[in-house]
């Protein structure tokens, strides 16, 4: 657009380029508050007018962390003097933390949170090993009814997850999978298994044959030249993919919901529980989220470039 | 000479190793078949008890009632307005997309310092967990502390216990969610449209509004399209912030209502029939995405 540039042409790009400032600023102000209420001290969370300044504080992360009571009076000064660093800023609070024995009790937290994580890397380790190999096939191969196979795989990522859940849950309950961590792995390995049969598929159809078949010509073997050629190939494309699947099984809410209450509950549907019982400590629940966002963003500017890709199925590429 | 390498490596390594015939169906079967077990074997299931009264709540065994099911809900009211709530929010939510994301991406589609950041940072907000986002939106939302009121000055204004404003509040955090979707589709479509035809219009004097009108826009338009597509049917299908972030009647859309039906009041064979009509629906719109997905990859 700028191939004129008329005085007037010049006055309308500044202008575009502050007004998108400006508006990156609102756009990212949810996130920011957000994150610097993890860090508010907790009686200025809830503040009117709302608090922007202060002095950030690391009580939340440490509240987040573990099991706590409300004390009925202060405690002991000799106690308090004995006490680490941290613990200290729970009695600042007015509370104490629990034990058994000498063992800190923790926070529920850690849990869902590992919980999370040993899910969504299991599941996305598989379906990209799968979707990886299926790609393959339908980038090299011809088939018979390929356009409807491949239409198949995606029908199934758009499936509302409600639907599947209803059938996911009795078939699960009567075999025994509700809330285990292999019941959501199975099910986040197939849900993502088409979205990275359809990216993939579009990262392999940009390798160029010909090195393949040069190397069949060198005596490969074809699953030598697979292994040996296509996928140093396609390292990018098989990371792009595999964080796509990661943050997609991370960030996945309603077969959680349903699927897990407890021993294998994830994250996402755990952070929203948390209100409602008794006073809400925003703080906490602010901590909690900003740890869960925390490697979504960083992954976020990792795929900056691949990130049309992702959201078309490779469909669209740059 | 490529054709000749062809023929030749194809029967080499066929005698040396697997043919490509197992490879391919060593490769796609095992995938093909994990998806029909976890995904349309399930389906089926839910088929059969979808002509049955089965509550999973209790140990009574399914009795088949034929379409009773299907009968009950297209004649229930709640369901339609269920329906209906679910439309007034796909279209608030994904026109209010398109907008602040296609224009979000007319502002973005020039060369400036740091625009590789800031198109990153905007397109933030759709790579987070909807649950999460619909959470931290309700502290945004609150009634007497909110940023939100303190911001625009609206007092106590209530918005997610406000049956008027409810839906809106979602869609807004949809809007804030997704537009930067539409925005990185916008301006992949953008950066395509080739710099001469801007420039032959400029030689032709031709003003802003016919050139955004006669070039801008229609060659954009195929991936505006895919962007529509895409969000509408993703719209139809929202849970996660709605469930989250308000139990008005006014909110409850489809998926909300579903999941009530089957988890709540245990309703298994009418929620199954339910999930049928929702399925027909979504499958139908994913039919007509891929199909302008494969048109535009094709160009």
């Amino acid at each position: 657009m700028a191939a004129v540039s008329s005085p007037a042409r010049k006055v309308y790009n500044k202008l575009a380029i502050v007004a998108v400032l400006v508006i990156t600023l609102i756009f990212l102000s949810p996130i920011y508050w957000i994150a610097s209420t993890a860090f508010k001290p907790r009686n200025l969370a809830t503040t009117v007018p709302p608090t922007v300044f202060f002095d950030p504080d690391i009580a939340p992360f440490i509240k987040l962390f573990t099991k706590r009571v409300q004390m009925t009076k202060p405690v002991e000064p000799e106690v308090y003097e004995t006490a680490s660093w941290w613990e200290k800023r729970i009695y600042d609070g007015g509370e104490r933390v629990l034990r058994t024995g000498d063992e800190v009790q923790l926070s529920q937290y850690p849990n869902r949170f590992v919980n999370s994580l040993i899910i969504a890397v299991t599941s996305t380790v598989l379906a990209v090993v799968m979707g990886t190999f299926t790609a393959y096939g339908f980038s090299r191969f011809r088939l018979k009814g390929e356009a409807d196979l491949l239409f198949f795989i995606l029908s199934t990522r758009m499936l509302p997850p409600i639907v599947v859940a209803i059938p996911m849950y009795l078939m699960y309950r009567a075999v025994g999978l509700n809330d285990t961590h292999i019941g959501l792995i199975i099910l986040y390995t197939a849900f993502n298994l088409s979205f990275s049969v359809w990216l993939m598929k579009g990262f392999m159809d940009e390798i160029p044959k010909e090195y393949e078949e040069a190397a069949l010509v060198d005596g490969y073997t074809r699953m030598q030249a697979f292994f040996k050629i296509v996928l140093p190939e396609a390292t990018t494309g098989i990371a792009a993919t595999a964080v796509f699947c990661f943050i997609t099984a991370w960030n996945e809410y309603a077969f959680a919901l349903i699927l897990t209450n407890r021993r294998a509950q994830t994250a996402p549907p755990f952070i929203p529980a948390q209100i409602g019982s008794g006073l809400t400590d925003w703080t906490v629940i602010a901590a909690g989220t900003f740890l869960f966002l925390l490697p979504v963003a960083i992954f976020t500017f990792l795929l900056r470039n691949h990130l049309l890709r992702g959201v078309t199925f490779g469909a669209i590429r740059k | 000479m490529a054709v000749l390498a062809r023929l030749e490596s194809d029967t080499r390594a066929a005698a040396r190793g697997w043919s490509d015939v197992t490879i391919r169906n060593l490769f796609i079967i095992p995938t093909i078949a994990f998806l029909i077990i976890f995904n349309i074997f399930p389906l089926i299931y839910s088929l059969a008890y979808s002509f049955t009264d089965f509550r999973a709540s209790t140990n009574q065994p399914a009795t088949f009632v034929g379409l009773q099911n299907y009968r009950e809900l297209l004649g229930d009211p709640r369901i339609w307005s269920n329906l209906s709530v679910t439309a007034k929010y796909v279209i608030v939510s994904v026109a209010g997309q398109m907008l602040v994301g296609f224009g979000l991406a007319m502002l973005l589609n020039r060369s400036f310092p740091l625009k590789g950041l800031v198109t990153t940072l905007l397109l933030l907000p759709m790579m987070l967990s909807p649950a999460v986002v619909g959470l931290f939106w309700k502290l945004l939302y609150d009634p007497s502390w909110g940023v939100i009121n303190y911001v625009l000055g609206l007092g106590k204004f209530s918005w997610l216990s406000n049956p008027d404003a409810a839906l809106y509040a979602i869609a807004i955090t949809d809007i804030w969610m997704w537009s930067p979707f539409v925005m990185l589709l916008s301006l992949a479509g953008l950066s395509a449209v080739p710099r001469h035809l801007y420039e032959a219009a400029a030689i032709d004097r031709a003003g802003p509004f016919y050139t955004f009108f006669r070039i801008t826009l229609p060659l954009v338009a195929p991936i505006l399209l895919i962007a529509l597509i895409f969000r509408t049917m993703e719209a139809f299908k929202t849970f996660d912030i709605a469930y989250i972030m308000s139990t008005q009647l006014n909110t409850e859309l489809v998926s909300k209502r579903l999941y009530k039906m089957a988890f709540q009041e245990w309703q298994t064979g009418l929620s199954s029939a339910m999930a049928y009509i929702v399925l027909i629906v979504v499958l139908a719109i994913t039919n007509i995405y891929v199909k302008y997905l494969n048109r535009v990859k094709e160009r």
